[in-house]
Parts: C-alpha cells; sequence; structure tokens
C-alpha cells in the first residue's frame, strides 16, 4: 500500500502532493513566490551605474518630478551587496566592461539588469573599437530601454516592465525561489528570457 | 540658561520648521506618471512612424536618403518598383523592407529632416521598453500607420492598462 501524504513540504513538484492545486508547484511554494515576488517587485534598489550621460536622466528620475520612489526604487545604493537592479546608464567601453562583471557578480542573488540608452543596449552610434557593443555581451540584460538619453519617464516605464516580469515569475520548485544565494547558482539565460 | 535653550535649541528648531511648512503650501511638481502623463514639448522625439497620404498610398518612396542620413548606421531600406497591379507609392518606386533598430537608433531626427515626402516622422510615444533584443527591430507592419493620419493623433499609450493594474493591485 503507497504511503499516504499527509501534510504539504515543501518539494520537488515532479512528485504530485495533497492539496497541489497550482499547476507545477505545491501550494507552499506558489503561495511563497506571490509573496517573495510582490516584495522583490515593490522593493527594487538599483546599483549606481552611471556611466556617462544616461546617469543624468538616472538622477532626475529619482528627482521629485519623477520620483522613482513611487515604485520602491529610491534606494541607489553605492554597494553591489545591497543592490537588486543594476542600471547600465551610458555607453560600456570595453575597458569598463570586467568592472560591469564583477561587478554584477558581487550583486546578491536575486538580482536583474536594466540596460539604459542606446549605448548601453547596442552601442548606439559609437560602433567603434573602444564601446562594448550590448551590455548583453558581458551581463544578461532582463530589460532594454531605447532612447538617447531615455527620458525619466521611459526608464520609469522600464522599471515598471521589469516590476512586470518579477511578478510573472513563479517558482516551481525550492531553488526557484532564490532564497539561499550559492544553493541555486547564477540565473540561465532561459530564465533572464523569459 | 533659559536663554541659551531658546537661543540654541528652540529657535533654529522653529525656523527649521518653518522652512518645512512655508514649502508645504507650495504646489506640488510629481507627475504621477503611470496615471497622468507629463505635457511633452511639441517637437519631441520619440518613436517613429511611416506616414500615408490622404489617399491612403504610402509616402515613401524608398530613396533611402533616411539611411544614408543616419548617425547611427540604424535604418535599413530596400527599394522596389511599382507597377500600376501592385502600387504601393505615387512614385516609381517604393520601401519593400524599412527596418529601423530601435535600440541603436539615437532618435536625432535627421531622417525626418532627410526625407523628401515627409514619409518618416518622429512622434511622442516614448513607452518602448522591451525585452527582448530582437523585439526592437521596427519593420514596416509596426512603423507603417495603418489610415493616414494615425501618426498625428495624440499618442496612445498602454499607460490606461498599467493604471487599471496598478489599481488592482491596490486593491488587493
Amino acid at each position: 500500500m503507497p504511503k499516504r501524504v499527509e501534510t504539504v513540504v515543501l518539494h520537488d513538484s515532479s512528485t504530485p502532493v495533497i492539496g497541489d492545486v497550482q499547476k507545477g508547484g505545491s501550494v507552499v511554494v506558489t503561495s511563497l513566490d506571490t509573496l517573495l515576488n510582490q516584495a522583490r517587485a515593490n522593493a527594487l534598489w538599483p546599483l549606481t551605474f552611471g556611466l556617462a550621460c544616461c546617469a543624468i536622466e538616472m538622477m532626475s528620475t529619482v528627482a521629485s518630478r519623477f520620483d522613482l520612489s513611487r515604485f520602491g526604487s529610491e534606494a541607489f545604493r553605492a554597494t553591489p551587496r545591497q543592490a537588486d537592479v543594476m542600471i547600465i546608464a551610458g555607453r560600456l567601453s570595453k575597458k569598463m566592461a570586467p568592472v560591469l562583471r564583477q561587478i554584477y557578480d558581487q550583486m546578491p542573488e536575486p538580482k536583474w539588469v536594466i540596460s539604459m540608452g542606446a549605448c548601453a543596449s547596442s552601442g548606439g552610434v559609437y560602433n567603434n573599437y573602444a564601446i562594448v557593443q550590448g551590455a548583453d555581451q558581458v551581463v544578461p540584460v532582463d530589460v532594454y530601454v531605447p532612447g538617447c538619453p531615455p527620458s525619466p519617464d521611459a526608464l520609469i516605464y522600464a522599471v515598471l516592465k521589469l516590476q512586470d516580469k518579477i511578478k510573472r515569475n513563479t517558482a516551481r520548485n525550492l531553488s526557484d525561489l532564490r532564497l539561499v544565494e550559492g544553493l541555486t547558482g547564477p540565473r540561465t539565460l532561459e530564465e533572464v528570457e523569459a | 540658561m533659559s536663554l541659551g535653550i531658546y537661543k540654541g535649541i528652540v529657535k533654529p528648531i522653529t525656523s527649521g520648521l518653518g522652512i518645512t511648512y512655508r514649502r508645504l503650501k507650495h504646489k506640488k511638481v510629481t507627475v504621477s506618471y503611470p496615471e497622468e502623463m507629463r505635457e511633452q514639448f511639441p517637437r519631441t522625439r520619440w518613436r517613429h512612424f511611416l506616414t500615408r497620404y490622404e489617399s491612403g498610398l504610402e509616402r515613401c518612396i524608398g530613396c533611402s536618403l533616411c539611411a544614408g542620413a543616419c548617425p547611427a548606421r540604424c535604418i535599413n531600406v530596400v527599394a522596389a518598383e511599382n507597377t500600376d497591379e501592385a502600387r504601393y507609392s505615387p512614385g516609381e518606386r517604393y520601401a519593400v523592407r524599412y527596418e529601423i533598430n530601435m535600440i541603436r537608433c539615437i532618435f536625432c531626427g535627421y531622417c525626418q529632416d532627410a526625407c523628401p515626402t515627409g514619409a518618416i516622422v518622429l512622434r511622442k510615444n516614448f513607452e518602448l521598453a522591451d525585452y527582448h533584443r530582437e523585439d526592437f527591430i521596427y519593420t514596416k507592419d509596426r512603423l507603417l500607420e495603418e489610415y493616414p493620419g494615425q501618426s498625428d493623433e495624440p499618442y496612445t499609450s498602454n499607460r490606461k492598462e498599467w493604471a487599471e493594474a496598478r489599481a488592482d493591485e491596490k486593491r488587493r
């Protein structure tokens, strides 16, 4: 006689369990990931990564007229250890690329990247030897913002898009929740593209 | 001693709070963006449109002057001959492919200046951010307006959806 499962436990999605109402995951994990997604999406602390003129628009996004703090993103952190989202604002030179990668690696999971402006996203007019043609050659980028530079509204729109993406994220097992960094490892490319 | 307390503590605090009180009466400057939109300047340059004549024919004649003027080299035009059976534009040729790499575009408006027929115009819809690189190649079916005069309308954005979604969230 098969053993009956009496309690809802954190488990792998491949083994069905009593109370398994949501597709793919257990009740505990699905409710927990909704909670976590809300918490994460509504407190996206950006990392100060102003590389060029886009940084000026990024600063005015935080200022009183546009007021990014309405979306919980006002706390720009100067250290990657306390940041959730990296806003690459400006052209990324090839000399800066290893530094950017190192700072991205120092950010704790879960982490996201907004590539702000034409230069960071694709190189823009600087199709030359010195500029990386798209920051996604160095770090996985979640949201691209076109514009030269994007207006503060456009950046807010990108932040809202990123919030949308985070809220859409569904955890199928415990490691998808990304509670403990180091156990899960970096995001795969599929997770970034999703 | 009491004079010291007044001069050293009470007076600076009250004068400081006086500034706060005066600022409270000022007009609020914050634009609550997804619900309401700030007024854009009249010549703001954002999203591109390929316009049509009143008759419905495309204005673009596929001359590639916009591609030549583009400092970022983000426009690709492939022209083809019009025939009497398949007529897209009043001229001899039309653009069979018209692609703009939005992520490389710097919205300088040189294409708009260079265009001899006023086909390519830049309008005010700034909500262009997206998730995938491939989605930023705006092809002709995304750029071309569906009916004449569509690009001159006040720009429509998905801010209403945002506002409704946010209102739903608050209700929950």
